[in-house]
């Protein structure tokens, strides 16, 4: 294996339970260089590194690791680390309450011959790697008071001292501004030059242009291609090809919309940030659907879709909301969640583990809870009743379990997700929101869900869906509307629908007041 | 990483694996008490531990934590806590002694009548209600940790117990108030007399004991017609008939040993009657579900439309009523308001609801696990007080039944 490279995963395949997360990938980065690994969300890409760095250790995935021209068998992340494999996520492991530096050597502290923390050299040490990474702060200001980018350098920093040679990032540019992505990237070639490789994950793909050396690109947990960039130049248009290039025709079930009268207006819509009530989250959002009509809402993470879909649910999300809400041309009140869904609202999480379900109870329970009320006879839940409904709903829903009485932690997340539609249907709405209804779930239940939305629609329902997923949106809805900085930026009828144009919408930025 | 070894099992194993745990624990919890039961039986010199004064005494003794143990298991199903049980009682005990006993002693007090029993009994349950809804408020509606909430409620009300009784005691208390916690459905035996049964049996114990048993058959066989109507899942036919046929023996068999005693405790009558009543709001009222609703996944709950905070305030105002009855029950059962009365009581109710399965993370009990927790313990301390085993080894013991109990859940939950 006497190679140029530092690191090749050969033929790696992970599975969860009905879902191939990792399909054979195969990946190679060279000694010193800059790689970047680009798909759509679920493509496997943190799948990939969670495999790297030992989260999912040897074992529970079939395939090898070579690094530094060795086999690697790392069965937690200390095996990994100690090997110079550091991986940074995209929600930070810091501290809040503790200073920079004893995050920078959290777990590594430096020390005496007594076991105790010698706090002068850790001082010392901790001003020098904050040098080297740019960072000009205390070190003994608490974290809680490091703005994100400066975070993110303290967490590069903490790389260094664990004598880093392959630097993962996940998404590290995601929840920064402008000026800190650039010293972020300009930070990450310095790094090269002293002789660090690393992985960078992003959806950014002006920053990858600029950057990586080579792209890796997968699609459904398949390397699809390795694209050199150093010579030709290779352009973003090309990337996106990879990620998204799949046969579009058979991916989304054909249909005839039936759009009638208008179902929801939303006028005016306004909330800000829950914690900080001078932060604008949702900024004036007009929007209508229509009955039987599948409208998108597109843009990217922390566009404020989410926000926006929440704090229109009974205000679950958010403070100083304002704005009117009109159902079938009469305003109608929104304040409280269970207010929300007698006036025939219903959302349908994208975290369906931490929001949507309770993952300790059965699927019949689950698909009840939002609609109890309506299986009450004389103050007591007739359960015979609900089992029948919910059996109705494993039927149609096509929910693969064993039965309704399974325990919904134990399916996979395509039948959570029809759980959780169920438990929507049941409570009988006019509109429903459904924020991301086929994150993290295989190819085929995507086609089943698509094929549940289409029926709300023919239905007479409104149907708003949420996605990352431009050609799930541009294949499923009659109308997307794009959200950029909480804001409308763009609204695009189904036939004019493209991705490059969705996305010059989501990335527009507010004009500077 | 409990979850990412599940995650390589198939689904439909992993479900198999898990409802296999969850009938080991229910069905080895019972067979712990039984063999329980039956090692006291042949340890205790001369059987005294199954005499038909000792299961008697194990009711009564054991009434007052079993009434806060249903409390208890569904404020721990929320996934709250509450350590002021024990201090609410002794605290609802002055008032019930007040309301009740005409303190002339007590100075203060003067201008207050003595109620009869019975208002003496409602007005020392309304007040425990109140005294839920102050934590309850504080809980539900400003966000306070139960922990915090109950660990100062545990101060607060040792300290108005003390000085409603201006650290002293008050009794003695009318004969029907005394009933609830020591007397006994027809203990002269006045009915015997009526229809000709022979005095060594209560026959109103044996009636009732036999009109349980009747109740028990049609409840469950009218529970099973309906689930096969509706094509649900039913236990296999040789379990259902032999788990009820043991469960009607051992019913039978309490009924005709407290029917050689003194006949059936009110106290008895009082829990069956509340086991009854809540097992039903737990299992079948919206109420009961969105608490375990609540425990489960407080964030699903809350974007299910769930009115949280509402079932969090009930969920204490309950405990704080069902604490002031089992105030009134040991007041009544010591013919004395005590300031120290209910001390610990707390622990030995948060006790038997984790010996009977729930989770300390919230979402799971039941009221029956919490009961057949709380017996346990009763079985154990009266076993070990007939074998005079020493305080010192009594709480020894406890603590690591209660310890091994809990162990044993998480190592079957880690298993699958």
């Amino acid at each position: 294996m006497a190679s140029n490279s530092i690191l090749e995963m050969n033929n790696i395949t992970k599975t969860f339970p009905g879902v191939k997360a990792l399909d054979d990938v195969t990946l190679k980065v060279e000694r010193g260089e800059i790689h970047a690994i680009c798909g759509e969300n679920g493509a496997g890409k943190s799948t990939l590194m969670k495999v790297l760095s030992g989260v999912y250790p040897f074992g529970t995935y079939s395939g090898d690791i070579f690094y530094e021209n060795e086999v690697r068998k790392f069965s937690n992340i200390s095996d990994s680390e100690a090997e110079g494999i550091v991986i940074i996520h995209q929600e930070l492991a810091l501290s809040p309450h503790l200073s920079i530096a004893e995050n920078i050597f959290l777990g590594n502290e430096i020390k005496n011959i007594f076991g105790l923390i010698n706090w002068n050299k850790t001082y010392q040490e901790a001003s020098s790697l904050m040098a080297r990474v740019g960072l000009k702060e205390d070190p003994n200001l608490p974290i809680k008071d490091v703005g994100v980018g400066k975070q993110q350098l303290v967490e590069i920093a903490k790389a260094l001292s664990k004598r880093v040679k392959l630097l993962i990032l996940d998404e590290p540019t995601a929840a920064l501004n402008d000026e800190d992505s650039a010293h972020l990237l300009d930070l990450l070639r310095h790094l090269k030059g002293q002789g660090i490789t690393s992985i960078i994950i992003s959806h950014k793909l002006n920053e990858i242009e600029a950057i990586a050396d080579t792209t890796t690109i997968l699609r459904d947990g398949k390397t699809i291609e390795s694209l050199n960039m150093k010579g030709s130049k290779v352009s973003q248009e090309r990337i996106i090809k990879g990620m998204v290039g799949r046969e579009m025709d058979n991916r989304y079930p054909a249909r005839e919309a039936n759009i009638g009268e208008e179902i929801l207006r939303v006028e005016n819509w306004t909330a800000y940030h829950p914690i900080d009530s001078t932060r604008l989250v949702v900024d004036n959002v007009s929007m209508n659907v229509r009955k039987g009509e599948i409208v998108g809402l597109a843009g990217i993470m922390g566009a404020g879709r989410t926000e926006f879909a929440r704090s229109l649910f009974g205000h679950s999300y958010g403070t100083n909301i304002s704005g009117k809400v009109f159902k079938n041309g009469t305003e109608i009140q929104v304040r409280t969640i269970s207010e929300a869904i007698s006036n025939g609202l219903a959302y349908a999480t994208e975290d369906r583990k931490r929001f949507g379900l309770n993952l300790i109870e059965d699927v019949k329970r689950n698909i009840s809870l939002a609609s109890l009320k309506s299986f009450v006879t004389f103050g007591l839940v007739n359960d015979n009743e609900e089992y029948k409904r919910a059996s109705e709903y494993r039927a149609s829903m096509n929910i693969k379990s064993p039965s309704v009485l399974s325990v919904v932690g134990q399916l996979s997340g395509g039948n959570q997700q029809k759980v959780v539609l169920s438990k929507w249907i049941n409570v009988n709405p006019d509109v429903l929101i459904l924020d991301e209804p086929t994150r993290g779930i295989d190819v085929g239940a995507k086609y089943e869900i698509y094929l549940i939305i289409q029926r709300l629609a023919a239905e007479g329902k409104g149907v708003i869906v949420i996605s990352s997923e431009l050609p799930e949106l541009i294949g499923i809805c009659d109308r997307i509307y794009a959200i950029s900085e909480g804001s409308i930026s763009g609204e695009v009828l189904r036939k004019d629908a493209k991705p490059e144009l969705l996305m010059s919408y989501m990335t527009k930025e507010k004009s500077k007041k | 990483m409990s979850t990412t070894t599940n995650q390589k099992k198939s689904p439909f194993e992993a479900i198999k694996t898990r409802l296999q745990g969850v009938d080991l624990r229910q069905n080895g919890i019972f067979l712990a008490l039984i063999g329980l039961v039956i090692f006291f039986a042949v340890t205790t010199p001369n059987a005294a531990s199954i005499s038909p004064t000792n299961f008697s005494n194990l009711v009564v003794q054991n009434g007052y934590i079993l009434v806060l143990a249903i409390g208890m298991v569904m404020v721990i199903i929320a996934g709250h806590i509450d350590l002021s049980v024990g201090s609410i009682a002794a605290f609802i005990g002055a008032v019930a002694g007040i309301l009740t006993v005409r303190p002339i002693e007590q100075d203060g007090w003067e201008w207050l009548p003595a109620l009869p029993w019975w208002a003496g009994i409602l007005g020392a349950i309304l007040v425990g209600a109140i005294v839920g809804m102050w934590q309850g408020f504080w809980v539900a509606y400003v966000g306070i940790p139960a922990f915090i909430v109950t660990l100062a409620g545990m101060l607060l009300f040792r300290g108005l117990a003390l000085m409603a009784l201006q650290s002293s005691n008050i009794g003695p208390f009318p004969d029907e108030f005394r009933a609830i916690g020591n007397g006994f459905m027809d203990k002269e035996k006045t009915l015997n007399g009526l229809i000709g049964m022979p005095e060594q049996y209560n026959a109103i114990a044996l009636i009732l004991t036999a009109l349980g048993i009747v109740a028990i058959w049609i409840s469950q066989l009218r529970t099973r017609a309906g689930k096969l109507r509706y094509e649900q899942p039913v236990e296999p036919t040789f379990w259902f008939y032999g788990k009820n046929v043991i469960l009607s023996f051992m019913v039978a068999y309490l009924g005709f040993q407290l029917s050689q005693a003194n006949g059936i405790p009110i106290t008895l009558v009082v829990v069956v009657f509340l086991i009854l009543l809540y097992t039903m709001i737990m299992n079948k009222t919206p109420f009961g579900r969105y608490i375990y609703a609540i425990g489960g996944n407080l964030n699903a709950a809350v974007l299910s439309g769930i009115n949280v905070r509402l079932v969090n305030f009930f969920l204490f105002v309950n405990i704080g009523a069902l604490a002031a009855l089992s105030g009134v029950l040991i007041t009544a059962r010591m013919n004395s308001a005590v300031p120290k009365a209910g001390d610990g009581f707390e622990l030995d109710a948060i006790s038997s609801v984790f010996i009977g399965g729930a989770a300390v993370q919230g979402g799971v009990g039941t009221v029956t696990g919490s009961m057949l927790g709380g017996m346990i313990q009763g079985v154990l301390a009266n076993g070990m007080n007939l074998n005079s085993v020493g305080i010192d080894v009594q709480m020894t013991i406890k603590g690591l039944v209660l310890l091994l109990a809990v162990a044993f859940d998480v190592w079957s939950k880690r298993r699958k």
